[in-house]
């Protein structure tokens, strides 16, 4: 039997191949004929590595580095009056999405900063200087900064923000991605309808299956209010369950990887009275970290791109592809100047699916120590001096204080990744550490700061509530969720996405132990779980109690299980009800059915 | 919940209307340029046979222009296909007029070899399976390569050849778009519709207005 497998790499459209089934005498229906033919395939699949094959995908065009420079300030958003005003209803006949009302309207509109942002595409964004100037996604303000993609939101604990998400994206997009958007601002404390629901996509022409209609724009309410507001009773909330490093990205169901990978993706820097974004603030107990300018969000993400130096995406591959290039805010091997004082850089990996283990490095790859303050966007209680690496799954966040007065002026440093994945696809986990790495931002020391470095890293940052006592803990209820591998795909407890059905229903106010478990078959999950950050209570690998590392013993909000482990994450679900989800994060595993979603009653 | 129906039957009648008709208007803008390089689909033409007996090719056929789904079956199946096959006959009937007219429904046979076009014909009596749904199978090496072109494939080799955790997954597709996506077929059909009506541009609310007929 000719199999056309093994003949041309490519099918040309048109050929056919071999006798028609039915009227091929010696090829009876039989099992062992069956398998027999079968015996053909188990070759296919290896020998197809060799050619072109639906497995291996071609590297992308080499790039020369270093030549594309980030702006030394980051892009801010800045505030705009709405039109039409902000409803409390959905305002439909205006044009707005048909979502639920914003919960607390009452409490938070009146003071409520009006922010917009459109989703749009943007023509002639250049990656690298080596690949030719292409269409991408992103969000952007009324009047874009076009040298930049996303801009970055400054928001405040206390000061609710009223964002206006426009969908300006072409309805006549053609090629991998969807028009329509929900997004989700990861993590913060709001009401469901604000959340980027996966099931609120919308757009002027269609609506996702929990909105009741479709529209040009969506407001959502962002409370800025710590969790435990209805608890402490204060007005603003428990200031230890405060959020620093944000980022807002499209959740659009079915569609999550490739919208992500157009570019959909942005910083959101939440302060308050502790961590106030002002690094000369007189308030006693301000901590004075490094502020903006020297507050620096770098967001990575995998790419790849094909032989015309173009973005590629492969839509139907069951396990994605592994990005070969590393964006950082949207550049190929770009270059950050800085000055010779403290910054704070905040890290980020945006996917969709390689791990990252990130060292400062001089040319000489000799490592360089900073101080790691922050997970998830959370602040450690202490920070942890000489750190030498940052380790990321997808989703998770580290913030860290680089001393550069450390260095003269026309120093140049590296950021490295020195996690290796098995093989140049596969998305499934990390492999090794192995030096020197390959680099993905140079940074170079070129001038001296205007004013005096005044920032700090106070030996303590942000106090973390007490755990429940062991009895306490003992009498809460447990929920265990076994994260895993089916028919092709990824399902929690055996089950695939609905965002019809809620798998959990949980009473408002509740506090709960999530297990969150895998069996190691194949896979690493990082998992993320909506609107309350976690604490790690314990980690059990193959039977046996895991050290929780340093950075990990805060309040996280993406946890990786790997191998045969149980993590035992503390939640509490306080001051909103409504629908949330719970998913991997890796976004092919997202949109191949790793979802759930969860309701607060 | 009944004026919710309402609302949602009457805004979804007037919205796809709108819809509709702003689609064949066209948003005044030129259709972008589709980039063969940037992951469109690779779809052999090779010649397959329905359930019915009729010799058809793989892309001009069956995918061309069309919103489609995709899954894969074996009429021996006694593990998941029973469970798959019925979600999407029950998302056949909630497309009702639309099945066969607008969107189109395709199994295709994990063993070919079996299942010839009589078997798939009895498989589809057994099943209740209406017009609109056509069951596939061909020559093997044909099957593979439209298999592995629909992404249903294990990137490990000893899984890829067991069928009996063979891929649960619809292949869920506009061609005239090239957007491709999926949905499991072993979730609730609500959730199967909404992905279908995602990619099909007539369709301004991708719930599935009808009452739940699970």
């Amino acid at each position: 039997m000719k199999s056309s497998l093994l003949a041309t790499p490519t099918e040309q459209p048109g050929e056919s191949v071999t006798a028609p089934l039915v009227s091929d005498a010696v090829e009876q229906p039989s099992r062992r004929n069956f398998l027999k033919g079968s015996a053909a395939v188990i070759a296919a699949p290896l020998l197809l590595r060799s050619g072109e094959s639906v497995a291996a995908v071609a590297a992308s065009p080499p790039t020369v580095p270093w030549q594309e420079f980030l702006p030394d300030v980051i892009g801010v958003l800045g505030a705009e009056t709405l039109d039409p005003p902000p409803t409390e209803t959905a305002n439909v006949a205006g044009g707005e999405a048909g979502r639920p009302a914003h919960q607390r309207w009452s409490e938070f509109s009146a003071t409520a900063e009006p922010y917009e942002l459109h989703a749009a595409q943007r023509d002639n964004w250049v990656f690298s200087p080596s690949y030719p100037a292409q269409s991408v996604w992103t969000y952007q303000a009324k009047d874009p900064d076009l040298s930049i993609l996303s801009p970055v939101v400054f928001a405040h604990y206390g000061h609710p923000v009223l964002c206006r998400i426009y969908n300006d994206l072409p309805a006549n997009h053609v090629g991998f991605g969807t028009p329509e958007i929900s997004t989700h601002l990861h993590n913060l404390h709001i009401g469901s309808e604000s959340d980027g629901f996966p099931g609120d996509y919308y757009s002027v022409t269609k609506a996702g299956p929990t909105l009741t209609s479709p529209g040009g724009f969506k407001d959502h309410l962002y409370s800025n209010i710590y969790a435990g507001y209805d608890e402490m009773q204060n007005g603003i909330g428990d200031y230890r369950e405060a959020l620093g490093t944000l980022f807002y990205h499209n959740h659009t169901t079915d569609f999550t990887a490739p919208n992500i990978v157009r570019g959909l993706v942005g910083f959101y820097c939440l302060f308050d009275a502790l961590d106030s974004g002002n690094e000369r603030d007189p308030t006693p107990g301000a901590l004075r970290l490094p502020s903006h300018p020297y507050d620096y969000p770098l967001g990575f993400a995998d790419r790849r791109f094909d032989a015309d130096g173009m973005l590629y995406y492969d839509q139907v591959n069951p396990d994605g592809v592994l990005g070969d290039k590393v964006l950082v805010n949207g550049k190929i091997e770009p270059v950050l100047r800085v000055a010779r004082r403290k910054y704070r850089l905040r890290l980020l990996n945006e996917g969709p699916s390689r791990f990252y283990q990130f060292y400062l490095v001089r040319p000489n790859n000799v490592i360089q120590p900073f101080t790691y303050i922050a997970n998830d966007g959370n602040l450690l209680e202490r920070p942890l001096l000489n750190q030498t690496f940052v380790r990321l799954s997808v989703a998770e966040r580290g913030d860290i204080v680089v001393d550069f007065s450390r260095y003269p002026l026309g120093t140049e440093l590296y950021v490295v990744n020195r996690l290796t994945h098995r093989l140049n696809e596969d998305t499934r986990r990390p492999y090794q550490v192995v030096a020197p790495g390959v680099r993905v931002l140079k940074i170079v020391v070129d001038r001296e700061p205007p004013e005096q470095d005044l920032s700090q890293v106070p030996s303590v940052l942000r106090p973390l509530r007490p755990l429940p006592t062991t009895a306490q803990l003992a009498a809460l209820p447990v929920r265990r969720f076994v994260f895993e591998r089916r028919q092709n795909m990824w399902a929690i407890n055996a089950q695939f996405v609905n965002v019809n059905v809620p798998r959990a229903q949980i009473p408002l106010g509740s506090m709960e132990i999530w297990e969150l478990a895998s069996i190691d078959d194949g896979w690493d999950h990082p998992i993320h779980i909506h609107f309350e950050e976690g604490r790690i209570l314990s980690k059990t690998t193959d039977g046996r109690n895991v050290v929780i590392p340093a950075h990990e013993r805060g309040r996280k909000d993406v946890f990786v299980v790997n191998g045969r482990t149980t993590i035992r994450v503390l939640l509490r679900f306080r001051d909103y009800k409504g629908k949330y989800v719970m998913h991997c994060h890796n976004l092919i595993h997202e949109d191949h059915a790793m979802m759930l979603r969860w309701d607060i009653v | 919940m009944n004026t919710r129906r309402k609302l949602l039957a009457g805004m979804g009648l007037g919205v796809a209307a709108l819809g509709a008709a702003a689609w064949q208007r066209g948003s005044g803008l030129p259709p972008a340029v589709v980039r063969g390089s940037a992951g469109t689909q690779n779809f052999p033409n090779v010649t397959l046979y329905t359930h019915e007996g009729q010799a058809v090719k793989f892309y001009d056929d069956l995918i061309r222009g069309k919103v489609v789904t995709f899954n894969m079956m074996y009429a021996q199946c006694e593990r998941s296909c029973p469970v798959s096959t019925a979600n999407l006959r029950l998302v056949q009937k909630m497309l009702g007029e639309r099945v066969g007219r607008d969107v189109f429904m395709y199994s295709i046979s994990l063993q070919p070899e079996m299942d010839t076009p009589e078997r798939l014909r009895e498989y589809v009596a057994r099943h209740h399976i209406e017009p609109g749904w056509l069951f596939l199978t061909g020559a093997r090496a044909d099957i593979d390569l439209v298999r592995y072109r629909l992404g249903f494939y294990d990137p490990d080799p000893l899984v890829d050849f067991n069928d009996a955790n063979h891929t649960g997954m619809l292949r869920v597709g506009n061609d005239a778009l090239d957007r491709w996506t999926m949905a499991p077929t072993l979730t609730e059909p609500e959730q199967i519709m909404s992905t279908i009506n995602h990619v099909d541009m007539a369709m301004a609310h991708t719930a599935y207005p009808g009452p739940s007929l699970v």
